[in-house]
Order: structure tokens, then C-alpha cells, then sequence
């Protein structure tokens, strides 16, 4: 490294070799129609997604839109706060401004009448007995504690019921082989066809390539 | 089916993102950041003999590096400024203020601060000011807390 002369007063104290700059984004954010609505909702321990028609798939938490059809999501449906682990994370690191406990679980969870998955902690049960298909329930936060906030339910716990053995991602046909149960198989039956090469993989679930 | 709601009953937050970032200054920006700790202002002496501030770690000309710092200031003069006249949340002094380029004696460039003063009419190209410290300084920018004319 190159030498640096410095003058008289600054050559005996310690240097500074680092600064914090921190950078702060402030926002407001507005829900809107539809999140205001599934919050509402959440302050009176109810669940509340929205659907297009009686047939269409209900989003929960809705954004006031149907994707698939390209139309408002005008019908309130109350779902269970009972449901099925789609996918989950165990989390190692700590990072900074998590205020959880390491390991911990983070999951999707197919709510029983939902057709989308929330994104919750599970807890009360050890991470690593965590599992695609297991059955959980919400568990909310003291009822004077209850805020227009998904974090009024504190986490969600296993039920004890039995697995569900053909949990998917909604709107999933065909099994990715991430994860999903295809016709029950598990994913480690499954071999993957590589997208790009097409390689490997098997004709039933491996994809079109 | 639902109604749309009253602009009113739409639900708002505050919502702050933050990324915690620190950085490595160097020995050069490392320098100029132990001095505000310090109390003491530093440039750097360009090949042509100029004094360079805050200091840079290249010559301005030939981007050969720059290895000599030396003390300016403390005092300097107004070289430019701009009166603020609704300082927002995130500005240095809650209450109006003139953001002032000063050229530190001893220095050939100016450098930018936050100049405290009575009114707009009291601050004038070719003043003199001089920087007020912060009680609690850690090697910042912030370790200035603002600058103020001479009397």
C-alpha cells in the first residue's frame, strides 16, 4: 500500500478505517382495497380472501385481482386457518433485523379453501421435523395485542393431523420436481430434466424437452 | 360482493426499508474522516501544487495517486452557496439554512456544509465561516454539525 505522510496532528491517534452508511428508503404505504380488507379482517381473527366467481380460485392475502382471469375479485370468502406446508426454508444465518430465534422455519402455507399459498413461520416444532404436506394451524397473538397485521398471528403450529400426501403448488399441473408431490410421488423419485440442455429427466414429470 | 371502500378507510403505514451498509474508507478518505474526530481539516497536495479538499486519493491531472495530506482551514470563505428555505426531514439543520461551497484557507477547492445563520440576508459570497463541531464525534461528515459565519 502506498505510504501516506500525514501532517503533525493526526500522526499518533488511531485511524478511522471504516464508516457506517447506512441508506434509508422512507415510504407510506397504502393497501389499498383489498389488502385493507384481508387486514380488517386479521383484527377480528378472521382470514379473508376474495375470489372473481363462485367457481375461480380464492387469493388469500387478495390483491383485488384475479391474474388468471384478468378480473376483480369482488366476493369475500373466509378460509380455514387450518392448512398444508407447500414449501419451507429453513433459516441459519441470522441477518440483520430478524428478530427470530436461529434455526427457524419459514413456509408456505396452502390454507384449507385458498387457492395461494401465505408465506408465515412455522413453530413448536423442531426445524428440522418440518415437511412438505404437514398439517398447521395459526396461532394468533393475545387478543389486546391484535394489530391490522399479518404478525397477529404469531406463527403457525402442526395440528397432528396426517400428512397430506398430494399437497402442490396451486396452479401447478405438472410437478417442478422442487418440491412438489406429483400423484404422491416424492420429489426424490422424480428425476429432473435440465431446461436448458434438456438432459436427464423422465418423460412423465421431467418436463415437455 | 363488496363496495369499494372510502378513501378514508383505506389502511396507511409507514414502511422503512434500511440497508445497514458500512465502508472501507482508506487511508486517504480514512485521514480526512480521523481529522473531523480529530478537530483538524485535511486535503491533499495535488502534483501542481494545489491542496485538494476533502482530500482525493488521485491527482485531479494525471490520476497518478496523491500520498501527502496536509492541514487546512480550520476557518475559510464562501465561494458559493444556496438558501433552503424548508429543510426536510433528512437535512442537517431542522431550521432554515444555506448549503455553502467553503473554501478552507490553505485549500484550492471548495468543499460543501451547511452554514447556520440568521436569514438569507446575512449570508454573502466571500464571507468568512467556520466550522462547529459536534460534541460526540466518530470519524463522519456528521462530526461537523454545521458551519457558522465568522463574527
Amino acid at each position: 500500500m502506498t505510504e501516506i505522510s500525514l501532517p503533525e496532528s493526526l500522526r499518533d491517534v488511531e485511524p478511522v478505517r471504516s464508516v457506517r452508511t447506512p441508506a434509508q428508503l422512507d415510504y407510506e404505504f397504502t393497501a389499498g382495497d383489498a389488502t385493507t380488507r384481508f387486514l380488517t379482517g386479521i383484527t377480528q381473527k378472521k382470514i379473508i380472501g376474495q375470489r372473481a366467481t363462485n367457481e375461480s380460485r380464492v387469493y388469500v392475502p387478495p390483491r383485488g385481482a384475479d391474474p388468471e382471469l384478468g378480473a376483480a375479485t369482488p366476493i369475500e370468502v373466509e378460509v380455514s386457518q387450518v392448512g398444508t406446508v407447500v414449501s419451507f426454508c429453513v433459516v441459519n444465518l441470522a441477518f440483520y433485523g430478524s428478530v427470530m430465534e436461529i434455526p427457524y422455519t419459514s413456509a408456505l402455507i396452502l390454507l384449507d379453501g385458498a387457492d395461494l399459498a401465505v408465506m408465515h413461520l412455522i413453530q413448536e416444532i423442531p426445524a428440522d421435523e418440518v415437511r412438505i404436506g404437514m398439517r398447521v394451524e395459526a396461532v394468533w397473538r393475545d387478543d389486546e395485542d391484535i394489530e391490522p397485521t399479518l404478525e397477529s398471528i404469531k406463527w403457525f403450529r402442526p395440528t397432528g393431523e396426517p400428512d397430506d400426501p398430494n399437497v402442490r403448488i396451486p396452479g401447478e399441473i405438472r410437478g417442478t420436481g422442487l418440491g412438489s408431490w406429483v400423484d404422491g410421488v416424492a420429489p426424490t423419485e422424480l428425476v429432473v430434466r435440465n431446461p436448458r440442455t434438456g438432459e436427464g429427466g423422465t418423460s412423465e414429470f421431467g418436463g415437455e424437452g | 360482493m363488496t363496495d369499494g371502500l372510502e378513501s378514508g378507510d383505506v389502511l396507511r403505514a409507514p414502511l422503512i426499508i434500511e440497508y445497514p451498509f458500512s465502508r472501507t474508507t482508506g487511508p486517504v478518505v480514512g485521514a480526512f474522516l480521523t481529522g473531523l474526530r480529530e478537530k483538524v481539516l485535511v486535503g491533499s497536495k495535488a502534483q501542481d501544487g494545489r491542496v485538494v479538499v476533502p482530500p482525493a486519493e488521485f491527482d485531479p491531472v494525471s490520476g497518478d495517486d496523491l500520498t501527502e495530506l496536509v492541514e487546512v482551514g480550520p476557518q475559510g470563505t464562501i465561494a458559493t452557496w444556496a438558501w433552503v428555505t424548508e429543510p426536510h426531514a433528512k437535512h442537517p439543520l431542522a431550521e432554515p439554512f444555506a448549503w455553502v461551497l467553503v473554501t478552507l484557507d490553505g485549500a484550492d477547492t471548495p468543499m460543501l456544509g451547511a452554514l447556520k445563520a440568521t436569514g438569507i440576508e446575512a449570508v454573502t459570497t466571500g464571507a468568512r465561516v467556520v466550522p462547529v463541531w459536534a460534541e460526540e464525534r466518530e470519524g463522519r461528515i456528521e462530526d461537523i454539525a454545521h458551519w457558522e459565519l465568522v463574527p
